[in-house]
């Protein structure tokens, strides 16, 4: 179970002969994840990693049913490759890619929509779902199977989370990487729902950071929707203020989009808030107790 | 990225957007000749620096002669700027920019941001010009006028008609606006703007307008395919060991604090801030030495972080995806060999290869090194390092 992937998901790399690409696949495949091929333009009828190289993902989808891809690919060519897997009829899009444009990703998540496709990223890790598929670049090794699912914009962040909450004698349901770039594809509240209705997750622990206003999106949503319990923690504390910090969507535009506004919406909306990134674990055990 | 007010307003110009006749001068003998060039009474001449504010440091002057526009660019050129926005160190000027003073009639605001939480691009207008734009948004929320624009139908003309309506313009006036809203948006999708300001708008009495300042970013994911706005990027107002440190793939911020961090991706990296602050400490910086960090790198980044003579200890705090622990107690050993790191080093590596990495540390026996086994007992040490218990 968990949510959006699981060992039935069929997945296609797209870039998927490049360097860095075959080294996560390669680690992707053996986490036993059911890559079903990959897609490079013009290596058509090519085999890679034992599997099958498609010129696109219209003959990818064609030729192997697959329904899920994960997105390798330079920034400048990364929303074309969103745009082409919503095209081609893959339902759950994870985009790993980092440095895409902000217009191009405006323009690339509205298509998804519309073709009724859920996308993931980009500048993420990827998604988890422990012991059944691992669709991005995370240490699979981390994630133990369990009851807890996580919801992170940070990449590093969400391992330092998910090990925390195996080292309190949890597991992890799905683990979500949804990037740190100021428009991405699911947001926390997307995810949020998935899990509250996924029978298997029994809270959910999400990771938020300064910048925009997801988490408070998210704070209203959990409010008025979540019975399952939410441990959250926010990055950047003591971050400056219109300083960008590493991620393109971190950064406290004028007084909007500070940790302590968004912690302050959180707890009021009934959520675990964590103010050291270190109690997460204790905490995700002591809301599940 | 930013640019400066003089090369926004050459943008500006290219999109059809009136500005005042103006030169950039970087000596006085310049910008007097600007001033003869310039057919006007008096002339307003503006320091040219990355920051806001700069009118109240001192950075914009009015000069009703020749001779004066010599002596304001005489101690204007090579000074040190100071606004709220610049920090206590100020910018210093080395461009001034000499215009010719337009009559006005009245000052308006008009803008052009994403709204991050529409995921579209929203135009803003207000009776206020001149003001900050965050500050009309506090006291006279009322008087900000947004129009969200969709970009799957473009900018359209009731988007232009809803804001001057809005502001209360007239018809003719009206449609004077409506050429500077559509260059505005056109701009921004043509460039890749992040953010483009005219504060103020100026209506003249003519009954048409005129952009008195201009301010644009953009979209650093995008520069890729804009090599024009990359020409206009100016190095010398970037931070730099900023600067040095993205040129080794570092993302580093310099703080006021006396611990050092170096940390793998830029959440852990802040969350490592928030828990020094936690355990009683103050970081030194925000360092993120990203996903394909090498022993090479992590070195750079001791070498940067220790220029900072704050710095009284060193947090390194890895959790290895991608990044294998091994490399970057690799990377230590290096660092400790080519630079003299004389503060305590309290190394926390997790995740990929970190029995390695711990068996790699342990074999060097170098004295200022200390493990810690997780972040929070990681962000203790550190902290009491500094403190120098």
């Amino acid at each position: 179970m968990g949510i959006l992937v699981n060992r039935n998901s069929k997945v296609i790399v797209q870039g998927f002969t490049g360097k860095e690409a075959t080294f996560h696949a390669e680690q992707c495949i053996e986490y036993g994840t059911n890559i079903v091929g990959g897609v490079t333009p013009g290596k058509g009828g090519q085999i890679h990693l034992d599997r099958p190289v498609f010129s696109t993902v219209k003959d990818a989808v064609e030729h192997t049913g697959a329904d899920t891809s994960l997105i390798l690919v330079p920034p400048s060519f990364a929303a074309d490759a969103i745009m082409e897997a919503a095209n081609g009829g893959i339902k759950v899009i994870v985009c790993i890619s980092e440095g895409i444009p902000t217009q191009d990703v405006m323009y690339a998540k509205k298509f998804v929509a519309k073709k009724g496709a859920v996308l993931i990223g980009p500048n993420c890790p990827g998604i988890i779902t422990a012991g059944e598929a691992k669709i991005g670049i995370m240490p699979g090794n981390i994630f133990k199977k369990g009851n807890v699912g996580v919801i992170s914009k940070s990449g590093t962040l969400t391992y330092e989370a998910a090990n925390q909450v195996v080292n309190a004698g949890l597991g992890i349901t799905t683990a979500i990487g949804i990037g740190g770039d100021p428009i991405i594809g699911s947001t926390f509240i997307d995810l949020l729902k998935l899990f509250e209705e996924d029978p298997e997750t029994h809270a959910v622990v999400m990771i938020g950071e300064i910048g925009g206003d997801l988490e408070i999106q998210a704070a209203h949503y959990i409010k008025n929707n979540m019975k399952k319990p939410v441990v959250a923690f926010i990055a950047g504390q003591t971050a400056p203020k219109g300083k960008r910090m590493g991620h393109a969507g971190a950064i406290i535009a004028g007084s909007k989009g500070t940790a302590q506004e968004k912690m302050s919406a959180l707890e009021q909306a009934g959520v675990r808030v964590c103010k050291s990134p270190a109690d997460v674990g204790q905490a995700t055990k002591e809301v599940l107790s | 990225m930013n640019i400066h007010e003089y090369q926004a307003k050459q943008l500006f110009k290219k999109y059809g957007i009136t500005i005042p006749q103006g030169k950039i001068a970087e000596t006085p003998e310049q910008a007097l000749e600007a001033a003869r060039e310039i057919d006007s009474e008096n002339w307003i001449i503006k320091a040219q620096v990355h920051a806001g504010g700069r009118g109240k440091g001192g950075g914009v002057k009015i000069a009703s002669s020749i001779e004066e526009v010599k002596t304001i660019a005489e101690n204007m050129l090579g000074m040190r700027l100071v606004t709220h926005q610049t920090g206590p160190n100020g910018k210093l000027v080395q461009k001034i920019y000499i215009e010719e003073v337009a009559p006005i009639k009245k000052e308006y605001y008009l803008g052009l941001v994403l709204d991050r939480t529409a995921e579209m691009p929203v135009m803003i207008a207000s009776t206020e010009g001149g003001m900050e734009i965050e500050k009309v948004a506090a006291e006279f929320p009322d008087k900000i006028i947004k129009v969200r624009i969709d970009p799957m139908i473009g900018f359209r003309n009731f988007y232009s008609a809803e804001l001057a309506n809005g502001l209360g313009l007239d018809k003719v006036q009206s449609r004077d606006f409506a050429k500077f809203t559509r260059a505005l948006y056109t701009l921004y999708k043509e460039k890749d703007a992040g953010l483009i300001e005219i504060n103020p708008l100026v209506l003249k009495d003519d009954n048409t307008f005129i952009a008195l300042d201009a301010k644009i970013n953009f979209d650093d994911n995008a520069l890729f395919r804009h090599e024009d706005i990359l020409e206009m990027r100016d190095l010398s107002e970037e931070e730099p060991t900023e600067l040095e440190a993205s040129n080794f793939n570092l993302n580093y911020i310099k703080l006021d604090g006396n611990v050092g961090c170096m940390v793998n991706g830029a959440g852990l990296a802040m969350s490592t801030m928030d828990i020094i602050k936690i355990k009683g400490g103050e970081p030194a910086n925000f360092l993120d030495v990203g996903g394909d960090a090498s022993a090479e790198t992590v070195a750079k980044g001791f070498e940067i972080i220790l220029r900072d003579k704050n710095v009284k200890a060193i947090f390194v705090n890895i959790f290895g995806g991608i990044v294998r622990c091994d490399r970057i107690a690799n990377g230590i050993l290096e660092a400790s060999k080519e630079t003299n790191i004389a503060v305590p080093v309290i190394v926390r590596l997790d995740g990929t290869n970190a029995e390695i990495a711990a068996d790699i540390l342990q074999k060097a026996h170098i004295p200022n090194i200390i493990t810690a086994t997780s972040l929070a007992d990681g962000a203790q040490k550190a902290v009491n390092a500094a403190r120098g218990v």
